[in-house]
Order: C-alpha cells, then sequence, then structure tokens
C-alpha cells in the first residue's frame, strides 16, 4: 500500500469515527471510545508521516474518482506535507489524550464528539491533497467543523459572536484562496497542482496569486491586521480543542502558504519578500502586545499565537528573499527555521492550552485575576506548564530558543542581499524579532507567575486538585518533546532537510555529524549552538553549587511568615494583579496597540466613598479597520433592503435591465 | 595531553570568574566609598558577606513553592555557565563554541525569567513590583543588546564571541562609527541590567526605589547568597564582555602559549580593576532616575545600537 493510501485510509476512518461519535454522544462510555480510536489513527498516521519524514521516501500520488468528474481528486505525500502531518498527527495525538481525561467531564458531549475526529480529518486532509478542488473543499471542511466546535458551548457569554466573526473571516479567507487558485490554473483550467506546477504564470498574475494567498491563508494564520477571529474563537472551544486550532490548525494555514507561495507559483520576485517581513514582524509585535495586555489565560494564549505566527512569516519572508537572490543554502537556513518554529510551536502551544484547560477544569477560572498559588494543589501541571513557558520564551535549552537563533542567524546575513530595501527592511524585522521575543518572556513571567505562584485569590483557587493522568501524560510528552527539541535540535533541523530542497532547491549542511551534537548553521567559526552542553553545563554547575553549599555551609530552613519590608499583608488582594504586573510595559508600549483610555476618580479629602481607578484598551486595528468596514456594510445592506419592497413591475424592470447589461458586456469582450 | 591542558584552561576561567566577581563588587563599593569621603568597608567583604550569608539559617516563607528554593541555583548556574563563555583572558577555550553571543544573552534572559518568577512566589506586593519593573527593563535592554550583537556579527562576520574578540584583537579593524554605537549602547545596557545607578540602587533597601532588590527581597542565608553571588558574576560577565570586544589587549588569541595565557590574565585583572574604579566613579557623579524615565534611557542605547547596525547592513556590499 502506497503511504499516501495509509493517510487516505486515516482520514476515511477518521470520518466514520465522527459518524459513530454522532450516533453514540450520549453514551456514557462514547468520551472515551471516540478519544481512544482517534488516538490510534492519529498515533498511526503519525508513525507512518515520521517514517515517510526520516526515509525520505517519496509517495508517489493517486487520483481518486471523487470531486469533479473531469479532474479526479489528486492526492500525494512528498517531504513537505510528511512535516505538516508529523506536526498534526502529533497535536492531535496528544489533544485525544487530553480528551480521555478531561475531555470525559465534557458538559455537553454530543456537541463535540462527532466534530473532533471531522476537524482531524480535515487537516489531515488539506495536507494530502494535490489539486486545487480537494485543497479547498478539505479546507473548507476543517473551517466548518473547527467552527462546530467553537460554538459548543454556544450559550455563553460572547460565543456566538465568536464564531459568527469566526465564520465570516474563514469564508473570507476561502474566497481568496479560490481567487489564487484560478488564477495559477490559469484559462485551461489545470486545477491539478501539477499543472500548476508545470504552468508559469506571467510575473504579474503570479504575483497577484501570491498576494490572495497571503490573505487566504495568513488570515486562517492570524497575521495582523487579520488576525481578530483568532483571540475569539481559539479560546472559545474546549481546551484541547484550543490546543489543536492555535497549536496546530494554524500550521496547516502556514502550510498552505508555503506550498502555493514556494510552489505552485512558480519562480518568485523578490518583492513578494516584502510584505511576508514587513506582516512578520507587526504580527509578531503586535501580537505579544496583545497577549500581554489579556488576563484571560486561553486568550492570552491566543493571542500570543498571533506572535509566533509572526516569527514564522518571518522565516519565510527572509527564505523568499534569499531565494530570488539565488542564495539557496541562505534560504534553506530561513526557510528551515521558520518550519521549526512551527514545529516548536505545536508543542509548546498544545501543552500551555492543556494546562489552561487543566487549570479552567480545577478551578472553572480562566480569569488570572482569580487565580494563583496554583503551584501548591497542581503541582504536576504547574511543572509541565512551566517548561511550556520556559520554551515558548525562546529560553534555552530549550526548543523555542533554536529556532529564533536560526532566525537571527539568517537575519545576520542579509547584508549580502543586492536590494537597498531589504537591506533597510531586515534589520528593524530583526529588532523587532528581538523585542517581541523580550517582550515573549514578560508575558510568560506574568502567566506562570500570576496564575500558579503568589497566594491564592479566590476560594476556587484555593480548592483547586490536581489533574488526572490522562491530562499530565499529554502534558509531559509535550514537555519532555520540548526539550528534547531543544538539546538535540540537529536532528529535527536535518528532518526538515528534503522539505527546504523542495522549496528553495537548497538544504542546510547535515547537522547531526557535528562535535557533540551542536549546530552551525553554516559554518562552526561564524555560530554555533549546543543545547546539550549547555544543557548539561547549567544542570552540573546549579548541582555543584547546591550540594557545595549543602555540604560545607549550612542547610537549616526554617519556614516563617513573608517579611514583605517588615509589613505583610494577609489578603491576597495585596499581592501584584496580572494588571498591575503588565502596567510599567503598558505605559511604554500600549499606544503602539491600543488607545489606552485611564480614568481615576479620586475623592477629596474628607468624602467617604472609594476611589475607583478604570481601564479601557480598545484594538487600534478593530477600530480602524473592521468597524468603518462593518458600519458600510451595515449601511449598505439597509440601502438594498429596498429591493425587497419593490411593484412586480419594478422588478421585471430589473431582470430586464440586468438582463441587457450582461449581454452588452458578453457581446463587447474582447 | 591537549585536550587535559585546554580542559584545565576551561575550568581556570570558569574559577577565575567566580573568584574575582566579589572583588570586582568590592572594588566598586570601596571607590564609591573613598568618592565620598568615607572610609568602606575593606576589599575583601563581600567574600565575608558571602560566606556569612551562606552560613546561616535560610529563613524561607510559608507561602513560598518549590520553584522558590530551586531558582537561587538555577539563576547562579545561568549566570555562571553565562560568565564562562565570555573569553576573559584568552579566546577559543575548549566549549567557547558551544554557545556564540546570542545564547549568552539569552542565558541571562532565563535567569531574569525564573527570578521575576521567585519574586512573584510568594505573593507580596513588593516582590510583584520587583518582578514587574525587572520585566520592563529586560523587555528594553534584551532587544537592545540582540541589535548590538548585529553589529559586532558584522564587523566580525561571527556570533561567536572568541572569533569577534580574535577579530578586533587583530589589526584589520580600525575605528567603525558603528562600533563606537555600540559601545555606548552596550555601556548603557550593562548598566541597566547590572541594576546599577541611574537605573536602579544596588545599595538601597528604600522602598520605592529597588527593582532587583524587591525582587529578592524574601531571600535569606543561602540562598541569599547564591542570588548576590549571580548578580556580581553577571558584573563581571558584562566587564569581561566590554573588555574583550572593544579592549581585547594582552587577550591571549586561541593556540597561545601559556606564558601569553598567563599574560592575558594579568591584562585581565587590570581591565576588571580599572572598570571596577570606573564604574564606581561614575555612579558617584550621576543621581537615580525616576522608573519611567528608565525606557527613554535604554530605549536611547536600543536606538543608537540599531542606526549603528544599519549604517553596516546598508554599507555592506555584495560579496
Amino acid at each position: 500500500m502506497s503511504s499516501v493510501m495509509l493517510f487516505l485510509s486515516g482520514d476515511a476512518a477518521l470520518l466514520a469515527l465522527a459518524v459513530l461519535g454522532a450516533t453514540v454522544a450520549r453514551k456514557s462510555y462514547a468520551p472515551a471510545l471516540v478519544y481512544f480510536c482517534a488516538l490510534a489513527i492519529s498515533a498511526a498516521m503519525l508513525i507512518g508521516a515520521t517514517i515517510q519524514l526520516l526515509g525520505g521516501i517519496t509517495g508517489g500520488g493517486t487520483v481518486l474518482p471523487l470531486g469533479l468528474p473531469w479532474i479526479g481528486a489528486h492526492f500525494r505525500v512528498d517531504a513537505l506535507s510528511a512535516l505538516f502531518l508529523v506536526i498534526v498527527n502529533l497535536g492531535g495525538a496528544a489533544a485525544c489524550l487530553y480528551g480521555l481525561g478531561e475531555g470525559r467531564s465534557e458538559r455537553s458531549p454530543e456537541r463535540v464528539l462527532p466534530f473532533f475526529p471531522a476537524f482531524l480529518a480535515g487537516m489531515n486532509l488539506v495536507l494530502v491533497a494535490d489539486d486545487a478542488y480537494s485543497f479547498l473543499l478539505s479546507w473548507e471542511f476543517m473551517s466548518l467543523a473547527s467552527w462546530a466546535l467553537v460554538m459548543a458551548h454556544h450559550r455563553e457569554d460572547d460565543n456566538a459572536r465568536a464564531g459568527y466573526v469566526y465564520i465570516v473571516m474563514a469564508s473570507f479567507g476561502t474566497l481568496t484562496l479560490l481567487l489564487a487558485f484560478a488564477l495559477l490554473a490559469g484559462p485551461a483550467g489545470g486545477y491539478a497542482f501539477d499543472a500548476m506546477r508545470t504552468a508559469s504564470a506571467t510575473p504579474g498574475v503570479a504575483g497577484l496569486a501570491f498576494l490572495l494567498a497571503l490573505i487566504g491563508a495568513g488570515s486562517k494564520a492570524g497575521i495582523v491586521p487579520l488576525h481578530v477571529w483568532l483571540p475569539l474563537a481559539h479560546p472559545a472551544a474546549p481546551s484541547h480543542v484550543s490546543a489543536l486550532m492555535s497549536g496546530v490548525m494554524t500550521k496547516v494555514a502556514v502550510y498552505g502558504f508555503v506550498r502555493i507561495v514556494f510552489e505552485l507559483a512558480g519562480p518568485w520576485d523578490w518583492w513578494w519578500s516584502v510584505p511576508v517581513l514587513m506582516v512578520g514582524a507587526g504580527t509578531a509585535l503586535l501580537g505579544v502586545l496583545y497577549a500581554l495586555m489579556q488576563h484571560d489565560l486561553k486568550r492570552l494564549l491566543a493571542y500570543h499565537t498571533v506572535e509566533n505566527i509572526g516569527i514564522i512569516f518571518i522565516g519565510l519572508g527572509l527564505a523568499l528573499a534569499f531565494g530570488s537572490f539565488s542564495m539557496p543554502s541562505v534560504a534553506a537556513l530561513a526557510l528551515t527555521a521558520g518550519l521549526l518554529h512551527a514545529f516548536n510551536h505545536s508543542l509548546f502551544k498544545s501543552l500551555l492550552f492543556f494546562g489552561a484547560g487543566a487549570v479552567l477544569s480545577a478551578t472553572g477560572e480562566r480569569d488570572m485575576e482569580h487565580l494563583g498559588g496554583l503551584i501548591h494543589n497542581m503541582p504536576r501541571t504547574a511543572f509541565a506548564f512551566l517548561v511550556g513557558c520556559v520554551a515558548i520564551s525562546a529560553l534555552p535549552p530549550f526548543n523555542g530558543f533554536v529556532s529564533e537563533w536560526l532566525t537571527f542567524q539568517a537575519i545576520l546575513l542579509s547584508p549580502y542581499l543586492s536590494s537597498w530595501m531589504l537591506k533597510i527592511l531586515i534589520p528593524a524585522v530583526g529588532a523587532l524579532l528581538a523585542l517581541s521575543a523580550a517582550l515573549a518572556a514578560a508575558c510568560f513571567a506574568k502567566a506562570f507567575g500570576i496564575t500558579f505562584l503568589g497566594r491564592p485569590r479566590t476560594d476556587a483557587a484555593r480548592r483547586a486538585r490536581e489533574t488526572d493522568r490522562f491530562t499530565l501524560a499529554a502534558m509531559m510528552t509535550l514537555a519532555a518533546l520540548c526539550l528534547i527539541a531543544g538539546i538535540v535540535p540537529g536532528l529535527f533541523i536535518d528532518a526538515l532537510g528534503p522539505a527546504a530542497s523542495i522549496l528553495v532547491g537548497g538544504r542546510m549542511p547535515a547537522q547531526l555529524g557535528n562535535a557533540w551534537l551542536s549546530i552551525a548553521p553554516i559554518a562552526q567559526s561564524r555560530s554555533s549552538y549546543n543545547g546539550l552542553l549547555v544543557f548539561l553545563f547549567i544542570a552540573a554547575s546549579a548541582s555543584l553549587a547546591a550540594s557545595f553549599i549543602h555540604r560545607f555551609a549550612s542547610d537549616a530552613l526554617r519556614r516563617a511568615p513573608p517579611w514583605d519590608c517588615g509589613a505583610p499583608d494577609a489578603s491576597p488582594a495585596t499581592q501584584y494583579s496580572a494588571e498591575s504586573f503588565a502596567q510599567p510595559i503598558r505605559r511604554v508600549f500600549g499606544a503602539v496597540a491600543f488607545v489606552v483610555r485611564e480614568r481615576i476618580d479620586m475623592p477629596s479629602p474628607g468624602e467617604t466613598r472609594p476611589a475607583r481607578f478604570d481601564l479601557r484598551l480598545s484594538d487600534r486595528i478593530w477600530d480602524a479597520l473592521y468597524e468603518p468596514l462593518v458600519g458600510f456594510v451595515e449601511r449598505a445592506s439597509l440601502r438594498l433592503d429596498r429591493l425587497q419592497f419593490l411593484t412586480i413591475r419594478q422588478y421585471l424592470s430589473v431582470v430586464f435591465g440586468a438582463l441587457v447589461t450582461l449581454l452588452v458586456v458578453l457581446a463587447s469582450w474582447p | 595531553m591537549a585536550v587535559i591542558v585546554d580542559l584545565f584552561f576551561q575550568l581556570l576561567q570558569m574559577t577565575l570568574v567566580i573568584a574575582v566577581a566579589p572583588l570586582l563588587t568590592g572594588l566598586v563599593r570601596a571607590t564609591k566609598a573613598r568618592l565620598l569621603r568615607r572610609r568602606g568597608p575593606p576589599l575583601v567583604q563581600p567574600y565575608r558577606d558571602l560566606v556569612r550569608l551562606a552560613r546561616k539559617e535560610a529563613v524561607v516563607a510559608d507561602t513560598a513553592s518549590w520553584l522558590f528554593r530551586f531558582v537561587p541555583y538555577l539563576v547562579f548556574a545561568a549566570t555562571w555557565v553565562a560568565a564562562a563563555l565570555v573569553p576573559t583572558f584568552a579566546t577559543g577555550l575548549l566549549f567557547s563554541w558551544s554557545a556564540d553571543l546570542i545564547a549568552v544573552i539569552a542565558l541571562l534572559g532565563a535567569a531574569r525569567f525564573f527570578l521575576a518568577l521567585a519574586g512573584l512566589d510568594v505573593g507580596t506586593s513588593f516582590g510583584g513590583l520587583g518582578s514587574s519593573r525587572e520585566a520592563l527593563f529586560g523587555a528594553l535592554a534584551e532587544p537592545a543588546m540582540i541589535v548590538i550583537v548585529f553589529t559586532l556579527a558584522l564587523v566580525a562576520g561571527s556570533t561567536q564571541l572568541s572569533t569577534v574578540a580574535a577579530y578586533m584583537a587583530s589589526s584589520n579593524v580600525g575605528l567603525r562609527v558603528s562600533l563606537g554605537m555600540a559601545l555606548v549602547a552596550l555601556f548603557i545596557v550593562a548598566i541597566a541590567e547590572n541594576g546599577r545607578i541611574p537605573v536602579d540602587n544596588p545599595a538601597t533597601h528604600l522602598e520605592l526605589t529597588m527593582v532587583h532588590e524587591a525582587m529578592i527581597l524574601e531571600y535569606s542565608g543561602r540562598h541569599l547568597a547564591v542570588i548576590e553571588l549571580a548578580a556580581m558574576l553577571k558584573l563581571v560577565l558584562y566587564v569581561s564582555l566590554i573588555a574583550c570586544v572593544f579592549a581585547p589587549w594582552g587577550l591571549a588569541i586561541a593556540d597561545a602559549s601559556v606564558m601569553d595565557r598567563l599574560l592575558g590574565a594579568i591584562a585581565y585583572l587590570a581591565k576588571l580593576a580599572l572598570a571596577g574604579v570606573a564604574l564606581g566613579a561614575f555612579e558617584t557623579s550621576i543621581a537615580k532616575m525616576r522608573v519611567f524615565r528608565v525606557p527613554d534611557f535604554v530605549g536611547a542605547a536600543l536606538m543608537l545600537a540599531f542606526l549603528g547596525a544599519l549604517l553596516l547592513f546598508v554599507s555592506r556590499t555584495l560579496k
């Protein structure tokens, strides 16, 4: 059986599971059954995809007699799809494990169980589709399944609005992708990807298709300013679905962008990299600023996905820039950085959403201002969440650092580009990347510190209990993978080699042969990093210091009330809150992304009413872009509303007029 | 045999940085005292303080978690590893290639991250205040540092500190505007990162002015000793960094003889002494800033560094 058939049968099994889920959803055994079967299928596909990726097997395509009769449905698996199949099925398997644990306490399983396997199947199908028709069909299927999952708790506040914004943005994205494919297919209608690869579009048409793909795939990935649906929709879904949407579905969108732009749109112009780099840098900075201002834990994570998508797009933009000036090895470095970050982000973002889900089900709270001190009652969840926080903050020796380090190495090679615009743009992008990485660390110090450390701010937080062992297993597996990908990055970089050589015609030098498993993107003398040694050194020095002090100095320990400069206050309300933690950063950077309105109501001396402080943040992009758009649509629909109340004669004249106009257009068409 | 010698020098570097760290802090304090016409404590007072703290019983707050007791060692280890990777008396040591300058910065970022968490752990208002301000300063200083790295890497063609230092020590550098900007920016970042005046005052316990001290307010005994030592190490790290990039005189280049390395060590100690006196004099001559003036100060470093890097990016022709 060829490998593509393996994935297709996996997808068919997932779809069958979705039907099964719909029929048995209300039974008590349904969650265990559905999640277990989905886990088995995902695990099988994960193994298949890993073998495909590491073995470098080039699976042939297949054509099934489905879809449009004169096209058929083409499917194919190459190194790029294999990489993303690994990402999807790894995230999927972890989400199933979480489902076996926390997912069993779902309030309305009949709204989750049918759509969860369907969502997984949709994402997998996008990756194996090899013609525009099946690609768009799977893409839309994936969007609709995830929309149904977002609406699982549709009676909660704001969820209906989140679902509405999501479906509008998803339809808009699919529309632009449809137009992009139409441009690439040309008048002859070569909708199979093979036909598009061989057809050479004119530079203008290809450029237009590129822009449409950037908008279409980018809106699904969450690039600024098309990100508005993401922080609404991702947190609204059940937590393991949030993990899938944030950690995995955004990667499918990245896949769509890479597939269309790097491969189908043909040889690209250097100017293509400019919008990608600008959008990437803006997305990274604004994403992390949005995240810093959030105190809803799941929404913070969703906003932070926006930042990471920005980092991935910076890598892709650099690859486009280097590729267009025929520097394939550097382009491969930048592309590897972007793709590796996509993989890394799928690991730690799923982990963090699982942690947020465990906190949510232990306390019923998503608002960090009502949490605190959870490390005492949920030590294992806290540990796994901490690993995720360190990894996403790009701190060594974890995996997030490796991909950002590679991106910086690519940026440092950009002076060799022969375009003035890029020479000025890329250092600015590098500075913004550094700024957003530093802000990300602040953001996750806040997320972990306010949620898990300190004293519990509410009774719910005080009574929290540790989550179950399936959820812990899911989190610990991902945490271990974060560490492994951080200390032996060479393994993962080498696995990306075939994908890079398909797309940019070059690959990074093989890393596994380097001494001590270090990585050196260009040459050892230029730059190298060894996560393993850094990890070992830190572990050795920390234990050396600890054992030395315990051996030769004191190891006595006394517990006492906190000192707090001699004036401790018993009320947990005196702690720093999420809001106050972010206040200095808001004062310095807030105006970039928000219109900040602070109102202080200070009673004059002698008055007994309490002082009040009121803070309003409004998103500049929503105000500037979407509010006018919504207003325009409303006004236009009011105008068009008149068409509903015409007399029969007026309708007949409208029909006649339209017919004549169309005929005139048709007759005068060259 | 060669490996053993290399290993010896690597270990020597690790012990050297940790041995001189309290001395440098003592020197800064002594200089400041002299300039204020005080006699001041002896130079070795920081060593005595560390020993005294380490021998005492540690008092840990009731509300502290395991993280609180774990963080000091982690912060110390990250800072120590980072400090050991910056060339002090010689370049090209055995493990110098295991992490480049970007990784060194990220290691310091990791130390700051965990220290900020420790500040939040006990659940007091002072700890949160310190962590929050430290997060702000870090968010400004770290990108400035990365952009400085851009400049250095473009001049020397490498982000490996050993290679950068060796290139700077060679005669083909010359005077460059970008390097001047990077130097000024690096000074500002070093002052901000080490919590020196005018950004933060290491000697104060006056409530509203402290940042670093507020974060570690709940620490005592051996934990405090380890954190203090890490702070001293960080000062040594920044001095070594500035010295090896901008004043690489006497630095023993890779594969140098033992004698050269010895000379390098003497030159290094002289540079440290000079830097300590200069820092003391600088701190006495300037007043501390308000917290919300600091972003302007560090932001200036970011802009200077960026300007320097931009000059290099556009001036490099296609090779």
